[in-house]
């Protein structure tokens, strides 16, 4: 059996052991389990994929494996990592495990609610791994359909509304991915020898014309799923109303689906098209790096402030995937990377904090950096990771990604470069505005007084996501080699094909 | 040899600020201290090793060269712009390591008295070791971007260490200010590494400031409205400089960073931190001087604006650390200045030279003042001069040291201040003959404001103080005497010999038309403080009043406060982003709500149909039925 398919076959497994154990605390640690395991296969896979590189192997995926699934449709399970899909896959395992110690006693229906959880991690998971499009397709909508008996079930606030309207956002963005994927299948090879495999498709040449089209559709396709001003305003509702870890996962993995879909399916195959389309997209990212920044600067709620400054920074992603040259490229993935560890954080933390205070609204709390010294260090660690403080994986990101995007020469992509800079300042002003109102000055409320710090778990959580920040942060140099070498083919057939 | 003692100037620090970080509050406060302050004792001597190494080691023929020491990749972002981070040893680096060190020691030792029993005194002492090691980083950095990087890891340790109170509502508003202000100058700086590095394709300051290299030897004839690229790019990049050191417009966090603890503002925002801006201008200076000398010429300008503008708002403060905080602003226009009014190479070079001497030199004498304001401040428990007077009786080792320092600053030879600021006398009376003016005005009214501050503190009304002063104990006062020696003997440094423009040393002489006036108009301050103040009369509200609007403007700052106030809250906040938050829940998300709610609308309307009455599915059946076989009948011929 394929190696790939253990990432995808541990989460099932790890599904069917929580339904068979007899208690809420079993299920607890068979999830705990399942995902500490999951994190090890993909360390593992790191450095085989590191190994493998270093002994010369060149391919431009490793580990490829293809399974017919359905003939007569053409229809197959093919899976393929590079660089950038292991990359993806550590990310997706740290979220998941620092996911399970964050909800550690959630409750009613714990069972259940894990279960999901784990089902929408196996959907992740499976997209990563898939190189062929009908299994891609697949996997996402088995990581989208979890979330919306996840919000809707264990959800607070407007659950039922959210959950729905995230959902029907989500799936308008299918619709229009589907179409697309069919008919990139049915344009590819001239009519003979189609294929929904990538690596194939990637060799073929889709007619400039169908390009024209169906770039727009996948694109706007995944954007919908990366927060792509005007299509973002499920975010904010869904992150409000989702329970903590389900939060983490949609920021820190869910929302990357996205960027890494408009990376391997968008551009990737349809490069002359990115190329001549590019410029509109642009225009929507860069309003939505500076839109993002500029809302979060008002709310009130913990969770809009983070839904909004996951609407700018994701924004970023996309704003530098369409730059289409390997730095930029490049900081887009790492991008993707760090802000889904530290917006996982953020919703770590401000779940627990509201377990504790039972209010998100950042005017009622005040001076938590007395009471819970120990969530309130990680808050101030995420939030000058978020604003891009050097030694914390967001300085990496955005620094690949402006000096990426100052490549171009031209007047119209300096000027959306330039802009892209100036949201490091107001991400500075809403990031520190909420670390003044919500951790210093004093204790607001006299109950605070009785907090307890962070349990085990929670401290679990935030450190295994504070680790992986601080780590890429200081020795980012593998991760953006490692990235940087998967994207330089891509790059050159970019080029060559212009 | 010097590579192993090097990377402990770095590491040392680093360790010391994770080990009392993560351990810190298993210590106790005490050995926090000791083992805080022993680390920098360390350091210090390692800086000061390196440093004497470099200057007077074997390696001096052909004048000082600039050496790596050593240097590792740390990230890429195209083949030619790699990142490393790495040891740069030059004059002006060498220079700095003793400056630094030599100053974060004293603060160190101080604070050990000075915050005593404080809150967290653990976690004071491990920001300032972050502070110490991000400054030294900055300092030896090899390339502008790692310089970048310190730069930015400085900025959060000012931030974090202004707040250290988090408690005290002004100490959270004053870090915030402090980190945006600089922030929003840092993009500057961002976006001219962003152009410069384009341009050039190297990071590396040596490349950089090569005389062949790709920016000096041969300048991109880009132009952006009508200026070269380069200039825009030194320009932005000296906006990044002109945030961390204070200048005008940028200026405006300094005073509010008093809030921090008084060992702070010694430390950063007196003789370390924000000279950093000075410190970039200077690294890049051959570039400045060389390719973009109109980028040199607002250099000048902004910092003998600033000079003028922050000594006239020091004769109008009362709180002490906020008169010593404009002190240090008007203090950096000069530097800034001096910088700006150089030129290269040998003597030409005198103004970076002067610059970088009273660099050195105003570290030592601002340092004193502070940790004497500190002692001052210890004693009375106010900031306030209104509530002191009559403070040398009680404070002997206070009042020596900090005359020293008065007199030092008001450039009173053979005072260290009194060498440096000549040095920038004289270079301004070279180049520019109305920055010149400027500068000997400066070098008035600092002498005056030094003075009034001195004359209210220590002498004018006694007092009754609810709790007798009384001298601080050695750990504060100790410091206070070596910075004292410092500022006495500074000035005999032989900077000329050690630190100049190109590496080469050149001979000095003293030019009596410009030290003679400039050691009279010192006096004519420091006189005119001691008719006004030495003891108490009405004179001062009199000649307050007498410049009535002036006055008043001055004492509020010339309201730059009120007008960042106004466009942060009032445009920033209430005119772009309460409509971009309403826009986006009203329109954007208004218009995805409409489609769903005209689906749930279209739906409603055809639901009906769908009964679940068996009747009404027969009727339209057979209705649909008749239909069709009537229109067969009628227009199908079959």
């Amino acid at each position: 059996m394929n190696v790939l398919s253990l990432f995808v076959l541990v989460p099932v497994l790890t599904i069917v052991a929580m339904v068979l154990v007899r208690n809420a605390a079993q299920v607890r640690v068979t999830a705990a389990v399942g995902s500490v395991l999951q994190f090890i296969l993909s360390v593992g896979l790191v450095l085989f994929y590191l190994a493998e590189r270093r002994a010369g192997n060149m391919d431009e995926m490793i580990l490829v494996h293809d399974t017919v699934w359905y003939a007569p449709l053409n229809i197959h399970y093919t899976v393929g990592v590079d660089g950038v899909s292991v990359a993806m896959i550590l990310l997706t395992a740290i979220v998941v495990m620092a996911g399970v110690f964050a909800s550690w006693k959630l409750e009613p229906l714990t069972r259940e609610f894990f279960v999901s959880l784990i089902l929408l991690a196996t959907g992740v998971f499976g997209f990563f791994i898939s190189i062929d499009l009908f299994t891609m397709f697949l996997f996402y909508e088995l990581a989208v359909i979890p979330m919306y008996l996840l919000i809707g079930i264990w959800g607070s606030g407007p659950k039922e509304y959210s959950a729905m309207k995230l959902t029907l956002m989500l799936m308008g963005g299918s619709a229009l991915l589907l179409v697309g994927i069919l008919a990139i299948y049915f344009s590819s090879g001239n009519g003979l020898g189609q294929s929904m495999n990538i690596l194939e498709l990637s060799k073929m040449h889709i007619p400039l014309e169908a390009q024209r089209w169906i770039f727009p559709l996948t694109f706007l396709g995944f954007g919908v799923l990366g927060a792509l001003f005007p299509f973002h305003t499920w975010s904010p509702d869904g992150h409000a109303s989702a329970p903590t870890a389900v939060s983490m996962l949609h920021a820190g993995v869910l929302m990357k689906l996205g960027g890494y879909g408009c990376f391997r399916v968008a551009i990737f195959l349809m490069p002359e098209g990115a190329h001549e389309l590019a410029w509109i997209f642009l225009i929507l990212t860069g309003v939505s790096v500076v839109y993002g920044a500029f809302g979060a600067i008002v709310q009130k709620d913990l969770k809009y402030i983070n839904a909004y400054s996951s609407v700018s920074h994701c924004g970023l992603v996309l704003f530098a995937l369409l730059m289409l040259n390997q730095t930029a490229m490049n900081g887009a993935i790492l991008q993707m990377i760090s802000h889904g560890l530290m917006t996982a954080l953020f919703f770590a933390l401000i779940g627990m904090i509201y377990g504790r205070t039972h209010t998100r609204n950042i005017y009622e709390m005040g001076g938590l950096m007395k009471v819970i010294p120990f969530l309130s260090v990680c808050y101030v660690i995420a939030g000058l990771a978020s604003l891009g403080l050097p030694g914390l994986s967001g300085f990496v990101a955005e620094m690949t990604i402006f000096f990426g995007a100052f490549q171009h020469a031209d007047t119209f992509h300096r000027v959306l470069t330039i802009a892209a800079c100036c949201s490091i300042v107001i991400t500075a002003v809403y990031i520190l505005r909420v670390v003044g109102t919500l951790l210093y000055g004093s204790v607001r409320n006299p109950h605070f007084a009785e907090f307890k710090d962070a349990s085990w778990f929670e401290r679990s959580s935030t450190l295994i996501l504070i680790t992986a920040i601080a780590g890429i942060g200081l020795f980012p140099l593998w991760l953006s080699s490692m990235i940087g070498d998967s994207l330089a083919p891509v790059v050159s057939r970019l080029i060559s094909l212009l | 040899m010097i590579f192993s003692l090097a990377i402990w100037i770095l590491a040392l620090p680093l360790m010391m600020f994770l080990f009392l970080g993560l351990a810190g509050h298993k210590l106790k406060p005490a050995t926090a201290g000791i083992l805080g302050t022993a680390g920098l004792g360390v350091v210090a001597l390692l800086s000061y090793t390196v440093a004497a190494v470099y200057f007077f080691g074997p390696s001096r023929e052909g004048g000082l060269q600039p050496e790596v020491l050593f240097s590792f990749d740390w990230l890429h972002f195209t083949d030619q712009l790699q990142v490393k981070l790495g040891f740069l040893l030059d004059p002006i680096s060498a220079m700095m390591l003793v400056v630094v060190s030599t100053v974060s020691f004293a603060v160190h030792l101080y604070s050990n008295g000075y915050m005593h029993g404080e809150r967290g005194f653990q976690r004071f002492y491990a920001f300032l070791s972050l502070f110490t090691f991000s400054m030294m980083g900055l300092v030896v950095a090899t390339n502008i971007f790692q310089m970048y990087i310190f730069w930015e890891l400085v900025g959060v340790s000012s931030y974090l260490l202004i707040g250290f109170y988090y408690e005290k509502p002004s100490a959270i508003l004053a870090s915030k200010k402090a980190f945006i202000v600089t922030r929003f100058a840092d993009l500057g700086f961002l976006i001219g590494i962003l152009v410069l590095s384009y341009y050039a394709q190297t990071f590396d300051f040596i490349t950089l400031t090569s005389l062949e290299g790709p920016v000096i030897g041969h300048p991109v004839g880009a132009t952006f409205l009508g200026v070269s690229v380069l200039t825009w790019a030194l320009v932005l990049i000296f906006m990044g400089g002109a945030g961390k050191s204070a200048m005008f417009p940028l200026h405006i966090w300094l005073p509010d960073a008093m809030e921090g603890p008084t060992p702070v503002s010694a430390l950063i925002h007196a003789a370390t931190m924000v000279v950093a801006g000075v410190y970039l201008v200077a690294r890049l200076f051959p570039v400045y001087v060389l390719a973009a000398p109109d980028a040199l010429m607002v250099v000048a300008y902004t910092g003998g604006f600033t000079a003028l503008f922050a000594a006239v708002i020091a004769c109008t403060q009362n709180d002490i650390k906020r008169v010593l905080a404009f002190s240090t602003m008007s203090q950096l226009g000069y530097m800034m200045l001096a910088l700006g009014v150089s030129g290269y190479g040998g003597h030409d070079g005198l103004g970076f030279m002067a610059s970088m001497f009273h660099l050195f030199t105003h570290a030592m004498f601002k340092a004193l003042l502070f940790l004497g304001a500190g002692a001052i401040i210890h004693a009375v428990h106010s900031n306030f001069m209104t509530d002191m007077g009559g403070l040398r009786k009680h404070l002997p080792i206070t009042h020596i040291t900090f005359l020293l320092a008065c007199l030092a600053i008001a450039g009173i030879p053979p005072l260290s201040g009194f060498f440096s600021k000549d040095e920038i006398l004289v270079a301004a009376f070279h180049s520019n003959k109305l920055l010149f003016f400027v500068a000997y005005a400066v070098s008035g009214i600092t002498a005056f404001y030094m003075f009034r501050l001195y004359y209210n503190i220590f002498w004018g009304v006694r007092r009754e103080y609810p709790h007798p002063p009384h001298e601080a104990p050695l750990s504060m006062s100790l410091p206070l005497m070596i910075l004292a020696a410092a500022t006495i003997f500074a000035g005999f440094i032989p900077f000329a010999q050690l630190v100049t423009s190109d590496g080469q040393p050149f001979e000095i002489h003293t030019e009596w038309v410009v030290a003679v006036p400039a050691v009279l108009i010192g006096l004519t301050g420091i006189l005119v403080a001691t008719l006004m103040y030495k003891s108490e009369k009405t004179l001062p509200d009199r000649v307050a009043a007498f410049f009535g609007p002036l006055y008043r403007w001055a004492s509020r700052k010339f309201y730059f406060d009120e007008l960042y106030m106004f466009i942060t809250k009032r445009i920033l906040f209430n005119k772009v982003s309460s409509p971009v938050a309403w826009f986006d829940r009203h329109i954007v998300d208004g218009f995805m709500n409409l489609l769903a709610y005209l689906a749930q609308r279209s739906s409603f309307l055809i639901r009906g149909l769908q009964s679940g009455h068996i009747q009404g599915y027969v009727f339209v059946f057979v209705l649909g039925a008749v239909l069709l076989s009537a229109y067969m009948l009628l227009f199908v011929t079959l």
